[in-house]
């Protein structure tokens, strides 16, 4: 057993909450372009696009993450690709992220009436100049309290990086609490810290979600 | 490649339209011809098929067989053509369909600046005139949603106006409004009617048809029934399903 003050242990900590915030960003980053690149190809090629999105999401809503996770990690080595901890983590928290992230914005952009469709093609605009325009604009309101939420789900969801050997913050906190022998007040910190990290994120929605209102 | 519009050409032609959804025909071998400047209402019960026939000239929706032609151009999947026609057809729909995310300015420059890349200035100024003409100019910086039912309409006509198309198509433009507003809107139809812009109009406001068509069309079960000039149409219908749809709309 190693004594460690908490002076020692909280600084570890937050060092490794970085990499928690690192993997969270690239995860989102990601799965937002793959989400947004998904719900072009659905809506712009109903036909092909929509059967093959679908069929993503299906994958990877169907699935548990760990195994997405181990696919990856152990998967792409055996096609010759060697992966890092945290690539391999990026890898699957993207395809994962992007296929949440792809049926939340659908759920969105269905929402905007039909009638917004049909007047911006009599106008003449294109299917890029109608989402960018008059779709997305309005999908956007709707679409930042679950974004926000699923984004805080996202952040916690990084903790099963630690498996495949990543060291994000409950990777550390395992290292240290088995070092002191102290499980119960490390754990209680790492918790504290992902707290710390995802309240705000709901707080930023709500006035987020209140400006938009007010601006309309 | 886009075909090039025939300058002799009708500016629309149907011949032989058929339309279904599932086993459901909704259109029945509708032909029909509109020449430059000509004004045309079609009218019938509920779910005649009307709506849908406007919708197909300027494919919002698609018809299985025969041909539509517009200004000469054929109406098929090319995407080419779709969007040459659509710049040149306007449409004012029943739920106006205004774009509640931007002001009535920026309702009407959006088309012009993003379909044609004409500048922001130059569309400003166009769709100012074309709000003043509608009346409504003092608006210009409001919301949709801070209008009242007559004026969006007469917005949503203004921002149809504002990409110069060559024929306006009208779906029961006055339905969705509350009596006393359907007069501002007719009275801006009116006068567009009388600037011999090229327009379809589906509407129920025999009093229009009667004004300002130069011929009136029945539509019945997804078929034309019966087309003439509005005073033969209403003085001595022909058909008997016309009578009956006459009878019960002029009760009032």
């Amino acid at each position: 057993m190693v004594t460690l003050s908490l002076a020692d242990i909280i600084p570890f900590l937050l060092l490794a909450a970085r990499w928690t915030l690192l993997l969270s960003a690239i995860a989102f980053v990601g799965g937002a372009t793959g989400a947004t690149l998904l719900l072009l190809w659905r809506y712009g090629a109903p036909k092909v696009g929509g059967v093959a999105t679908s069929l993503y999401i299906q994958l990877f809503q169907g699935t548990p993450l760990l195994l997405q996770l181990f696919l990856v990690f152990f998967g792409l080595p055996l096609l010759g690709v060697e992966v890092s901890p945290l690539a391999a983590a990026g890898i699957a928290l993207t395809c994962y992220a992007s296929a949440f992230l792809a049926e939340i914005w659908r759920g969105c952009v269905d929402a905007i009436p039909r009638g917004q469709w049909d007047a911006s093609a009599s106008l003449g605009m294109n299917f890029l100049t109608q989402m960018r325009y008059v779709i997305l604009p309005q999908s956007l309101k709707i679409a930042v309290p679950p974004t926000v939420g699923f984004l805080v789900q996202l952040l916690k969801s990084t903790a099963l990086a630690s498996i495949v050997g990543f060291n994000e913050l409950t990777r550390s906190g395992q290292i240290v609490a088995n070092a002191t022998f102290q499980p119960f007040l490390i754990y209680g910190l790492v918790a504290l810290i992902y707290f710390a990290m995802c309240y705000p994120l709901t707080v930023g929605s709500r006035v987020l979600e209140r400006r938009m209102r007010i601006s309309r | 490649m886009a075909e090039l519009p025939d300058p002799s050409a009708p500016m629309i032609e149907m011949r032989n339209v058929n339309k279904w959804y599932g086993e459901f025909q909704v259109l029945k071998d509708i032909s029909l011809t509109v020449a430059k400047g000509e004004r045309v209402v079609i009218c019938g019960p509920s779910g005649s098929g009307k709506s849908t026939a406007i919708r197909c000239i300027n494919r919002l929706e698609q018809h299985q067989s025969g041909q539509i032609f517009v200004e000469g151009v054929e109406l098929t999947d090319q995407i080419k053509n779709i969007e040459h026609v659509r710049r040149e057809v306007g449409m004012v729909f029943q739920q106006f369909n205004l774009f509640p995310h931007l002001s009535v300015l920026d309702n009407l420059t959006l088309a012009p600046r993003r379909v044609r890349h004409q500048s922001r200035k130059e569309t400003e100024a166009l769709a100012m005139e074309y709000l003043a003409r509608v009346r409504i100019a003092e608006q210009a910086h409001k919301f949709p949603s801070q209008l009242s039912g007559g004026q969006q309409q007469r917005v949503a006509i203004a921002r149809a106006l504002c990409m110069e198309p060559h024929i306006l198509l009208f779906d029961e433009p006055t339905s969705a409004l509350d009596p006393e507003m359907i007069k501002e809107v007719l009275d801006v139809m009116v006068e567009l009617a009388e600037s011999h812009m090229t327009m379809i109009c589906v509407t129920h406001e025999m009093g229009f048809a009667k004004t300002v068509a130069d011929k009136v069309i029945f539509m019945d079960h997804g078929q034309i029934v019966e087309v003439a000039p509005p005073d033969e149409f209403f003085s001595q219908p022909k058909n008997e399903r016309t009578k009956l749809f006459l009878s019960q709309v002029l009760k009032h």
